[in-house]
């Protein structure tokens, strides 16, 4: 039987919810009986991109970043987004070590994380403004119980 | 987020507990700070035994102390890094300014 199910959850784009979203995600994706390496990968991600929405998207106060993740089959799927100033280049933004805050000793390496610890990850206009980034991983573990999973037999 | 640290030998250890992401990074910041700048040593070895998740800002943390320390002419090292740290430093390159010892 292919797993289907989607939870979606929004909240104040505060620092202070990185770890509730990485702990969201993880918890909702346990049906597809991920291996610990994957879950790593899944969770390192999801801080990524909310982190992202959380230093770059409100420099003149407080707003909301959404967090949607939908279990197809095997794969996770997972969108990050929020309504903020969006972000000017998109091709500049996904280089490794690009970043509009040098001052601030960050990395710039937040994108190039993303894609090596997911299989696909798409960045996109949320609407008028805004930034919606969307990422896919295959748990391998699920595509090995040939659609058998944990909880649901 | 817990920062520990104790100078044995002329080596400055650092343990760093807890996870360190973007809500973290401005008091482990602060607490390295700290503790590099206390006492006398001459290499400083961090231990990541017990950091049980870390993101691309924790790169951006370290950068920031080796290059503090640069300028000191202090070099640093990573030990006991998990393997989803290990493969954060790996993609980044980290391991070129601060190798990792066993």
């Amino acid at each position: 039987m292919k797993l289907k199910n989607f939870m979606e959850v929004e909240f104040l784009a505060d620092s202070i919810n990185e770890s509730f979203a990485r702990i969201c995600v993880a918890t909702f994706c346990l049906p597809l009986n991920p291996s610990i390496e994957e879950i790593s990968d899944i969770k390192t991600a999801v801080s990524e991109a909310v982190t992202n929405a959380v230093v770059h998207a409100y420099p003149n106060g407080q707003g909301v970043v959404k967090l949607r993740v939908e279990l197809d089959g095997s794969d996770v799927v997972i969108s990050v987004s929020d309504n903020g100033v969006g972000i000017k280049n998109f091709n500049k933004a996904r280089e490794p070590f690009y970043t509009t805050k040098p001052d601030q000793e960050r990395s710039g390496m937040g994108f190039s994380v993303m894609e090596t610890f997911m299989d696909n990850v798409g960045l996109f206009k949320n609407g008028e403004k805004g930034v919606k980034v969307v990422m896919r991983k295959t748990c391998r573990s699920a595509v090995l119980q040939e659609g058998t999973y944990a909880g649901r037999r | 987020m817990k920062i520990k640290s104790r100078i044995y030998n002329g080596t400055l250890y650092v343990l760093l507990c807890g996870e360190l992401d973007e809500h973290t990074s401005s008091y482990t910041r602060e607490e390295m700070d700290k503790a590099f700048g206390s006492g006398i040593f001459k290499q400083i070895i961090i231990d990541l035994s017990e950091l049980d998740f870390m993101d691309s800002t924790g790169i951006g943390v370290l950068i920031g102390r080796y290059k503090k320390m640069k300028d000191r002419n202090i070099p640093i090292y990573i030990c006991n890094p998990s393997s989803h740290a290990e493969k954060i430093f790996k993609m980044t390159g980290l391991y070129d300014i601060m190798p990792k010892i066993v």
